[in-house]
């Protein structure tokens, strides 16, 4: 794909003279193109192919030293893809929805008569996405490209292993305890205290390891830094593993994630022409060397035993701790893991120093966080805020509020292992304690928002049912426990459920977290337990009245005209699939129970919403 | 035959410790899935019992021991997709494919489908991928249209 551009970029340039007769002026301008797994599935390759067409057509060169489209990893906004900036001198115009049919327009009314296309332009909501963030990590995602080293050094990227490598490592672990850093993977351990312990550790070699596992389903931060900005998280592993003493650094990254991994292929290989990585790193006698290990699709392989086994390449089963990987990781040495994000913020900590660092965010959580806010928000995206904001300023700044001007119900963070935040809750902080002390957790950055359509006991079985799935079965409690837990919430959204089943609920949650092995079962009752602890009576409403307040539990459902409502237009019977629907010109519909087999297709075709 | 397509991979990895993962990805890339006949070779090279590689590849989801369809969808359930209606889509899928739940090739191999939670695109959800090009923002319908061209 970027040979085929660059190639492409190139034509325009060599056939010029043959093909151009009319000449035209040499103009400055930069076109730049999101290129993230988002903007590919949006096309902006073919918008691409036809931006480079529609220019040679015109005879427009661009300056050699420029390609013919930058492309850039995610700026967070995909929501909004295929996103186009054109950049001249320092003016910015950004495109949003661009399709390949669009593009001559652009390149004839903005690029050759410097006319904007207003109405294709992005709208206030796409300002205001962008301006309420506070961005540090992802201030270059989407604005270099992350296939060139050099666009990385020029925004002054590896300065902070430069200056780490003339520090004592000593020093390094002390300024980034001295910034507060916490795990942004979900534990929220303090990085710095983690070197430390390992750096104090017996045993040698030591290694680094990269956690780009990303198991949560519904949060995509790692992805998208990788995607957008490499070398970040390359430079952080130089920073750590100079700090705790270790030569081998590894990045285990799902495969799942192509586009990412071959990115940080890229990235590697660049950084070790440069001798970046290698034998005496920046003409240090420091060895430092990254090799990438792809996962093979396991949730349970982000719990750090479990991925060093896969690592080991072993069955990914996670083991008891102590001894802990920081004593007895890889190959039974001392091992330090650390998310992506974690990673990528230390090169910042290192440039602009500890007390900047920790100027952001609040008392006890430091820095940014990364979330990846998805669900029933008008903006989804990739979002970075300062620790300590509100739920209200993410949803309704940010967001820019719900989408068809739904209620909001609850917010769901942490994913498998985390709560749900009710909406009651909205004005709370969000920061490792306040997310804790609610039942729910700070995670890895999913941030789902969820409205009045969304049942929240089907919520609590979907990650339930995950979690079970992904059990390693290793464990009594978490192999058996979840499955059982998951009979009953079945049962329940099948509308079986029993008086007690609520209470039993509670209590094998209770059980199971207690006594798991690891992680994963420790907090696979979450997401049932903080529902009901908020949503109690959407469970008893099921249990006692066989209702589905939200109407998702199919089994549940009961379809019935609203003859009022009806406008007796028929277009429901015509998408009944099971002919349970009678209708005549003139006469309101009706629904025959004993043939419906509720599958909603008439509550979706009706104009009028007459189907209740 | 086998010996033929294994051995490149095992010249790969063979001085590696721990490499039964990767060698399993490169089968798989190679043979489209694990054939037990591969899985023997390599045990008998590497001298590491069969049931050490059958431990790892029944472990990982992304390792498959039976032939797969010509063409791949993988749709997605994660969270986000779960939330937007993944599962309309997903059973407008088996619908169009005559595939009951269950199932995950049809029986002419043209198709399989894949569930999986979160393939990283959540903004643009629900996502399905077809034989690796993304469709975001997808509805039943959209789906049997794009399923159509197949
Ligand atoms: C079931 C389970 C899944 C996990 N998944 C991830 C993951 O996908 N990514 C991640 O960085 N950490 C994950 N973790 C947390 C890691 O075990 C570990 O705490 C983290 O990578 C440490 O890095 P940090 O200190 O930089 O956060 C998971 C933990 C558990 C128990
Ligand atoms: S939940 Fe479907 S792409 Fe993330």
């Amino acid at each position: 794909m970027q040979k085929k551009r660059a190639t492409t970029g190139k034509k325009t340039r060599a056939r010029k003279p043959a093909r151009a007769p009319r000449k035209r002026e040499v103009r400055d301008f930069t076109i730049r193109v999101c290129v993230g797994t988002g903007g590919l599935a949006a096309g902006s390759n073919e918008v691409i192919a036809t931006f480079c067409k529609e220019l040679e057509k015109k005879g427009i060169e661009i300056p050699v030293d420029r390609k013919c489209v930058d492309n850039t990893g995610c700026r967070g906004f995909c929501a909004k893809d295929v996103l186009v900036d054109i950049i001249q001198g320092d003016s910015l115009f950004t495109y949003q929805f661009v399709t390949p049919k669009m593009v001559p327009r652009i390149v004839e009314e903005h690029i050759i008569n410097g006319r904007p296309v207003e109405e294709w332009l992005v709208g206030p909501d796409y300002h205001a996405f962008h301006s309420k963030q506070t961005k540090v990590l992802l201030e270059q995602c989407g604005q270099i490209d992350p296939e060139d080293i050099d666009a990385y050094i020029r925004v002054r990227g590896y300065e902070g292993a430069r200056k780490a490598l003339s520090l004592t490592p000593f020093e390094v672990i002390e300024e980034v305890k001295a910034s507060g850093l916490r795990g942004r993977g979900g534990a929220g351990f303090p990085t710095g205290l983690k070197w430390e312990l390992c750096s104090l550790a017996k045993g040698s070699p030591k290694y680094i390891i990269c956690n780009a596992d990303e198991g949560d389903p519904g949060a995509f931060m790692d992805r998208s830094i990788i995607e957008g900005n490499p070398h970040a998280v390359i430079e952080g592993m130089i920073i750590g593993g100079y700090a705790i003493g270790a030569n081998q650094g590894y990045v285990y990254i799902r495969a799942e994630y192509p586009l990412a991994v071959k990115r940080l292929r890229i990235a590697i290989e660049q950084a070790r022409q440069r001798g970046f990585l290698g034998k005496g790193i920046f003409g240090s006698d420091f060895d430092f060397d990254i090799n990438i290990k792809e996962g093979a699709g396991a949730f349970i392989c982000g719990e750090e035993t479990a991925l060093i086994a896969s690592i080991e390449g072993k069955r990914g089963m996670p083991r008891s701790k102590p001894p802990f990987p920081v004593n007895k990781g890889l190959w039974g040495k001392p091992t330090v893991i650390n998310n992506v994000e974690t990673l990528a913020n230390l090169p910042f900590i290192i440039i602009k120093g500890a007390s900047w660092f920790s100027s952001i965010g609040s008392e006890k959580s430091k820095g940014t966080k990364v979330f990846a806010l998805t669900g029933k928000v008008k903006n989804t995206g990739l979002i970075e805020v300062p620790m300590g904001i509100t739920l209200r300023e993410i949803i309704y700044d940010i967001g820019g509020g719900m989408e068809k001007g739904r209620k909001l119900k609850a917010v769901q963070t942490g994913g498998p292992s985390g709560g749900c935040i009710p909406a009651s809750h909205i004005d709370m902080p969000v920061d490792y304690e306040s997310l804790a002390g609610i039942g729910s957790m700070m995670g890895s950055g999913g941030m789902v928002v969820m409205d009045d359509t969304t049942c929240m006991v089907d919520m609590a079985k979907f990650f339930l049912s995950f979690t079970q799935r992904e059990s390693c079965g290793k464990c009594v409690p978490c192999r058996i426990g979840t499955k059982r837990m998951l009979e009953i919430l079945q049962r329940i959204t099948e509308g079986r459920g029993r008086s007690d089943d609520i209470e039993l609920l509670i209590e094998l949650g209770t059980d199971i977290r207690l006594s798991s092995l690891c992680g994963l079962g420790q907090t696979a009752p979450n997401p049932v337990l903080s529902t009901i602890r908020f949503f109690r009576e959407e469970y008893e409403a099921h249990i006692n009245k066989g209702i589905c307040p939200a109407r998702v539990c199919k089994a549940l459902r009961q379809y019935v005209v609203d003859i009022e409502v009806c406008k007796m237009c028929g277009k429901c019977m015509r998408v009944c699939p099971s002919g349970a629907i009678t209708w005549q010109k003139k006469q309101p519909a009706s629904i025959d129970k004993t043939k419906c087999i509720k599958c909603g297709a008439c509550y979706d075709a009706c104009p009028f919403n007459a189907i209740l | 035959m086998i010996e033929q397509r294994c051995k490149p991979i095992l010249e790969k990895y063979y001085r590696e410790d721990g490499s039964i993962i990767s060698i399993l990805q490169d089968v798989q890339e190679e043979f489209g899935y694990i054939p037990e006949e591969a899985v023997f070779w390599f045990s008998d090279k590497l001298n590491i019992p069969a049931s050490n590689f059958y431990g790892v590849a029944t472990f990982y989801a992304q390792f498959h021991l039976r032939p797969r369809g010509k063409n791949l969808i993988t749709a997605c359930c994660g969270t986000a997709c779960h939330v937007k209606g993944a599962d309309a889509i997903i059973n407008r899928i088996r619908e169009e494919l005559a595939m009951p739940e269950g199932e995950d090739t049809t029986h002419d191999q043209k198709f399989t489908l894949e569930e999986v939670a979160c393939v990283g695109a959540c903004s643009i959800a629900p996502v399905v991928i077809i034989n690796k090009k993304v469709y975001g923002k997808g509805t039943p319908d959209k789906i049997s249209k794009i399923l159509k061209e197949f």
